[in-house]
């Protein structure tokens, strides 16, 4: 907030070669994952509008339980592990990456 | 107005909901006797959390702390705030409801509550904490005017802290009925009363602590629930789906996709109303500004997403073991007819559960809890919907930053007192309505008002003020409308015959309508301060990514 345009603290931060390697990579690792999810959840979303019947086959023979479920549980189970995934490396290599840049940049 | 008078005025309201409280409705107390254990447990949990808040406000000083809780809560105190305020009454009891009504139809509903959190994460929330001060309006018009996009963010917020104020007070008011058989209205003045004493004394520390406790006391609950209901099938979900099947109407079309979402375009437009919804909810976006840097926010998007994730599928389990254990159980409906009106209405069937598996012990014991939801997550909008008045809209536009600490904290306080009466007229107004499909409808207007907005400030360099305006009045206006001419309310409330909109969730088309018109007007405006605007965007950019700037704001 209050920030003027263009402050020279920025402008060297933008400058900084780890600057631009920082936000290609973040930006890559939060695309990928992000594709991930929302590719999963709405091809799913789609079987659940277009073609239900695959999702009621049962787990095995015998079984009343529909394929469905694991399918579900997955999805959210899935979701989850990635989360985990964004937040070790961004709290990991990304967060070493920036503190070195702020204080570059702050010195 | 000053806090004394706030505080009487409360007291006052208190007072008056006594004499109601001890008449009860005799009616609803032959149904469902008093039951003094649960009473017991609310009261405690009433008074423990009027202690947090009696010590909280000796810690409430600054409008940090009163917004933001200093900026002290940890990542992992925090992702159970967060998981908290998802886990809503309107989650346990709508979830588990529709599961309980639709089977597969009702996971499926569940999976599209949960997987906006990742997304939150990856595309959201470091930049929501190196950008944002108190609120999303902040962010919204960290480069863009302050008073016009302060002005419309604000009202965002506040639309959708209204809606989402309806389903909890509508929550509260069933659970209560059928807890304490006590009239729905006083249930619903009482759950305002605690609301505004929390927030109004205790701010955001009050409102995180409460959020926390309940958010531990509400997983244990659904956990121990869940191992009851799995002992009684051997420990077997095949079981628990065998006698599922036996027992629905529907018998075994339970186990898969049925008609709830069998229209494509509604369940689409359904799923990107939780999706992008999720991430515009202020109440949630509020609690990015209460933790100390991006790595914390990133840790408690992870914790959060984890306890919702979990508690989703233990509700799921709940749901499906109801349809046997309560809905072949004449003693749940009324007038004992099985397959007819369930006591309490449809969104009771969890609640039933409890009574059926842990006795009267542990309905009051998951009751108490559940209002105990309610209460902490209506209190995280009335503080959300407070700053939006106090901080943007009199703070920030009305007297343009002048406004002392002092003004601007009495401010809050007296629009939290609003946000209370209004939540139990709104409460009153929608009692009849399933709390599940209001929530989509909350959804569905964060989604095409704050969501387009947010997101564009943050990741498009031409969004100028122009087009931001258009946009985000394009969707709110399309958003209210659509729900306003569909099933929930033109119907239901208004009592007209057929809604002239088919579907149940507008996200499909006023969002997509939002973003156009966003994208077309900002295009559009050649104006000087635009080009200043889009200038600006490159110095947001670094904050945002290295959060450089930011961490002098949480200080203050």
């Amino acid at each position: 907030m209050h920030s003027p345009a263009n402050t020279p603290v920025y402008e060297r931060v933008r400058r900084n070669p780890k600057f631009q390697e920082l936000v290609r990579q973040r930006s890559r690792l939060a695309l990928v994952l992000s594709a991930v999810v929302l590719v999963g959840y709405y091809s799913f979303m789609m079987v659940v509008a277009f073609a239900p019947d695959l999702l009621h086959k049962p787990m095995s023979d015998g079984s009343v339980l529909s394929v469905g479920f694991p399918i579900g549980a997955g999805i959210i189970i899935l979701s989850w592990l990635l989360t985990g995934v964004y937040s070790h490396f961004a709290n990991g290599r990304f967060q070493d990456l920036t503190d070195e840049i702020t204080r570059e940049t702050l010195q | 107005m000053t806090a004394r008078r706030i505080l009487l005025t409360a007291a006052a309201a208190t007072l008056f909901a006594l004499p109601a409280l001890a008449a009860g409705d005799v009616g609803q107390l032959e149904k469902q006797p008093v039951n003094l254990s649960a009473i017991g447990m609310f009261l405690a949990f009433v008074v423990m959390t009027l202690g947090i808040t009696y010590w909280a406000a000796s810690r409430t000083r600054s409008t940090s702390d009163f917004y933001t809780a200093g900026g002290g809560i940890t990542g992992f105190q925090n992702g159970l705030a967060i998981a908290g305020d998802y886990m809503s009454a309107a989650t346990l009891l709508g979830l588990s409801s529709l599961v309980f009504a639709k089977g597969y139809d009702g996971f499926v509903y569940t999976i599209s509550f949960f997987v906006g959190w990742p997304i939150i994460l990856f595309l959201l929330a470091e930049r929501l904490r190196n950008l944002g001060h108190f609120t999303f309006a902040d962010i919204a018009s960290y480069r863009l005017d302050q008073g016009k996009i302060r002005t419309f963010a604000a009202i965002g917020s506040l639309t959708v802290v209204c809606f989402y104020l309806i389903v909890q007070m509508v929550g509260a008011g069933q659970l209560i009925k059928l807890l304490f058989g006590l009239d729905y209205n006083v249930a619903v003045i009482v759950v305002g009363v605690l609301m505004v004493v929390y927030v109004t004394f205790g701010g955001m520390i009050a409102t995180t602590w409460v959020q926390i406790i309940k958010a531990v006391l509400l997983l244990g609950a659904g956990v121990i629930l869940c191992f009851l209901a799995l002992s009684r099938f051997g420990f077997s979900l095949e079981a628990i789906a065998t006698s599922a099947i036996a027992s629905h109407k529907d018998g075994v079309k339970i186990m898969g996709p049925g008609t709830l979402l069998a229209d494509p375009v509604s369940a689409v437009s359904l799923s990107l109303g939780l999706l992008f919804g999720t991430a515009a909810l202020p109440h949630i976006m509020m609690r990015f500004f209460t933790v100390p840097n991006a790595r914390e926010a990133r840790k408690s998007v992870f914790y959060a997403s984890g306890f919702i994730g979990f508690f989703f599928l233990i509700i799921c389990v709940l749901g499906m073991a109801a349809i046997t254990i309560v809905g072949t159980d004449p003693q749940f409906f009324e007038g004992g007819k099985v397959g007819g009106k369930l006591i309490g209405g449809g969104n009771m069937p969890v609640m039933h559960l409890a009574k059926a598996l842990g006795g009267d012990l542990f309905l009051g014991f998951l009751s108490a809890v559940a209002f105990a939801t309610i209460l902490a997550v209506v209190s995280g909008l009335a503080l959300a919907g407070a700053s939006a008045i106090a901080h943007d809209l009199y703070a920030r536009v009305i007297r343009k930053g002048e406004a002392t600490e002092r003004e601007e904290m009495r401010v809050s306080k007296i629009a939290s007192l609003v946000l209370g009466v209004l939540a139990v007229v709104l409460g009153i107004a929608f009692e009849k309505q399933n709390v599940a499909f209001l929530v989509g409808l909350t959804f569905g207007v964060a989604a095409s008002v704050n969501f387009p907005v947010l997101i564009l400030s943050m990741y498009w360099k031409g969004l100028t003020t122009r087009g931001a305006l258009a946009g985000g009045i394009a969707g709110l206006i399309s958003a209210v409308t659509l729900v306003i001419l569909s099933n929930a309310v033109w119907v239901v409330v208004l009592n007209n015959p057929k809604p002239i909109f088919p579907y149940e969730q507008p996200a499909l088309f006023s969002m997509t309508l939002a973003f156009i018109v966003t994208i077309i007007v900002s295009k559009l405006d050649s104006s000087a301060s635009a080009r200043a605007e889009r200038d600006a965007f490159e110095d947001q950019f670094v904050r945002s990514q290295t959060g450089i700037g930011a961490a002098a704001a949480a200080k203050h």
